[in-house]
């Protein structure tokens, strides 16, 4: 065996020696590249879902229908900016630039969580973005808090204390509808409707074939950067979600719903993943116009940070001469 | 591209009596502007009293393939910290 | 004691500011900026809260801040016109937000002194806040006026829109706990302070719109309403 190939084989193991004992592997050890790049895509995709989330509740901040809700919307729209920028800093601590993951965005080389491309109809949907929604992602960030990447699990500790609010505050708006008018309640019974199987999908495809034994998932549970498969995800986020529901006093629309004693789960139906993998693909209802608007605005503030970025440049400049 | 801001490291003091800790990065076009953006990303909760804020390419790391020889030999030096020292349990405050 | 309508005034104009600003969260030139923004607006929908919940108190017919903000329309909102101006691109929205944070910031510094313990504790918090809310604005005037050509352009486009709306906040107002007229030289000496150091001039001065505290506003302030008031409107009586 070469002697480069020894030192390989050494620096892989100390990274797997790091990942087997649950410890943690920091930005400048010597970590696989699959790794690097495979994190890179996760944390991206992850960073990306948040900048492209803000949209759908940014759509009714303008219309919130007390000045109490809007405050609190802001706020919650504000902190998903603050989420997407710890993620962004987190990948880029494996060597990219903010703004490169934007133009691998930008240019649809990269994906966002396609929950997003479903459109805001009405205010019940903020709610049900909060309750389901929120519910879904925490329900997949909680274990991330214990991902083998450093940076990555320290921004996720981060955002799931801030996102804690986020899930509270939809199920309560959500609550205030269903105790109110009629019209009030059929609001929220139709935003349910159309977010129950989105979220569901929101966890991914089915765990079957390549998925489990030697594809994605089963590497990047080696890694450490996936802790339990999507249907173990989706089936926890049911089993919380149900008894939610019936506090709420909606009506999942499934059917099929109900308790299994001797599984300890409930049985339910699947989201329908041609559906998901259509809108993964950009034929979802809002791709277009998500992605456009997220383009315009960063279009539009190119002069404001070429500006700043000169404004620096000329104040080094005065401050480097006095110095001389 | 070539127009994107530098990266800062944000430390945040979160009361009196303690050290600044790292909390995070963030983009910023100069000193000014990163510690008023790392007062609304990283204290929006009143998470802190004080702010610094470090260009990213200006800290100098250890590097991990010194590791060894930079921490382990203080690995055995127990006597510096105070368990290391037997003392009878009827002496207080120690 | 501090009049109705001059709480309202001052409620007013946080409202329609924190509306205007909130149109800009996921549009902002960088994710930073998106959550300063957002601060900014939701610093000035704190305000108008409790200023819109104290008017409603002081008329003591039973209105909250949401029967205030969501039940009135543009004829009896008190706003000046400056801040229901539509954002445009970020050097107006710089340039107002230095006029009235500005403003804001000699109204409330003075504010602290009311012999009405309310407003004086409502101008305690707030002052603190607009004093932030300045600084961004300075910070930013000062990077555009000195950036680059395009950006110091858009600068001095930017004030040139917002100048004729400058006046307007320093009108006589009957019943004012703050006399407005006597906030425009500590006002000037802090605006146009900063102009000088971004190398840029003031205005000259140009025709002065006013009429908003009176109810006369542009015609962008009912569109504004339309949009902020519509869902609300559609359910009376309902609790959200």
């Amino acid at each position: 065996m070469a002697p480069t190939d020894q030192r390989t084989d050494d620096r892989e193991a100390a990274f797997y020696a790091i990942v087997d004992s649950d410890g943690r592997i920091e930005p400048r050890d010597d970590m696989p590249e699959a790794y690097r790049r495979t994190l890179i895509r996760q944390i991206a995709q992850h960073a990306h879902s948040e900048i492209i989330g803000m949209q759908p509740e940014g759509n009714w901040i303008s219309r919130a229908p007390s000045l109490r809700r809007k405050a609190i919307l802001l706020a919650k729209v504000q902190d998903e900016a603050g989420h997407g920028l710890y993620l962004y800093a987190a990948a880029e601590t494996l060597g990219v630039s903010r703004d490169q993951l934007l133009d691998l965005l930008h240019t649809r080389k990269q994906k966002y969580s396609s929950i997003f491309n479903y459109p805001t109809l009405t205010w019940a949907d903020v709610g049900a973005i909060g309750w389901l929604v929120d519910g879904a992602a925490i329900t997949n960030q909680v274990p991330l808090t214990r991902c083998s990447y450093g940076p990555y699990a320290r921004a996720m500790v981060r955002i799931c204390k801030e996102e804690s609010f986020h899930q509270r505050q939809g199920f309560e708006s959500l609550l205030t509808l269903t105790r109110g008018s009629a019209a009030q309640k059929a609001m929220a019974q139709d935003a349910l409707d159309r977010w129950w199987y989105p979220s569901l999908a929101m966890f991914g495809p089915p765990d079957t074939g390549e998925q489990v034994s030697g594809g994605h998932t089963e590497q990047s549970m080696r890694w450490g950067i996936k802790r339990f498969s999507n249907d173990e995800l989706r089936q926890r986020f049911v089993d919380m979600t149900v008894p939610q529901s019936e506090v709420l006093g909606l009506t999942i629309p499934d059917p099929d719903l109900r308790w299994n004693d001797e599984r300890g789960h409930y049985d339910f139906t699947a989201p329908d993943y041609d559906e998901l993998f259509r809108v993964i693909k950009g034929d979802g209802p809002c791709n277009e116009q998500r992605l456009r608007h997220r383009v315009e605005a960063h279009e539009d503030g190119a002069w404001v940070r070429e500006a700043a970025g000169a404004y620096a440049a000329k104040q080094q400049a005065k401050r480097a001469e006095a110095a001389a | 591209m070539s127009a994107e801001w530098p990266l800062w490291e944000v430390f945040v003091r979160a009361k009196r009596g303690l050290s600044h800790i790292h909390v995070g990065s963030l983009h910023a076009p100069d000193a000014t502007m990163a510690v008023r953006n790392a007062r609304d990303v990283y204290t929006r909760r009143g998470e802190g009293v004080s702010i610094w804020v470090v260009p990213s390419d200006q800290i100098t790391a250890s590097s991990p393939d010194e590791k060894d020889a930079f921490f382990d030999p203080a690995g055995d030096k127990v006597y510096r910290h105070p368990t290391f020292y037997d003392v009878p349990v009827e002496a207080k405050h120690l | 004691m501090t009049t109705q309508r001059y709480a309202l005034a001052l409620g007013d104009d946080a409202l329609i500011l924190a509306q205007r600003l909130g149109e800009w969260v996921a549009r902002a030139p960088e994710l930073e900026e998106d959550v300063a923004l957002a601060n900014i607006a939701l610093d000035l929908l704190g305000q108008a809260r409790t200023l819109l919940t104290y008017a409603g108190e002081l008329e003591g017919a039973g209105r909250d801040e949401d029967a205030l903000a969501y039940w009135r329309d543009d004829r009896d909102f008190r706003n000046v016109l400056l801040v229901e101006l539509p954002n445009g691109d970020f050097a107006v929205t710089m340039a107002r937000q230095l006029v009235f944070a500005a403003y804001q910031y000699e109204l409330y510094d003075r504010l602290r002194g009311s012999a009405d313990e309310t407003v004086a504790a409502v101008a305690g918090k707030a002052v603190k806040e607009v004093h932030y809310h300045r600084d961004h604005a300075t910070q930013w005037v000062l990077r555009l006026g000195d950036g680059t050509d395009e950006s110091r352009r858009r600068m001095v486009a930017g004030l040139e829109t917002v100048w004729p709306y400058v006046d307007e906040l320093f009108e006589p107002f009957d019943g004012a706990d703050v006399d407005p007229t006597a906030l425009r030289e500590p006002w000037t000496a802090y605006v146009h302070g900063v102009l000088a150091e971004a190398g840029l001039s003031v205005p000259e001065p140009t025709a002065s719109r006013r009429g908003g505290r009176d109810g006369l506003h542009t015609e962008h302030l009912g569109y504004l309403l339309a949009e902020l008031q519509h869902l609300h409107r559609s359910h009376p009586g309902a609790t959200w």
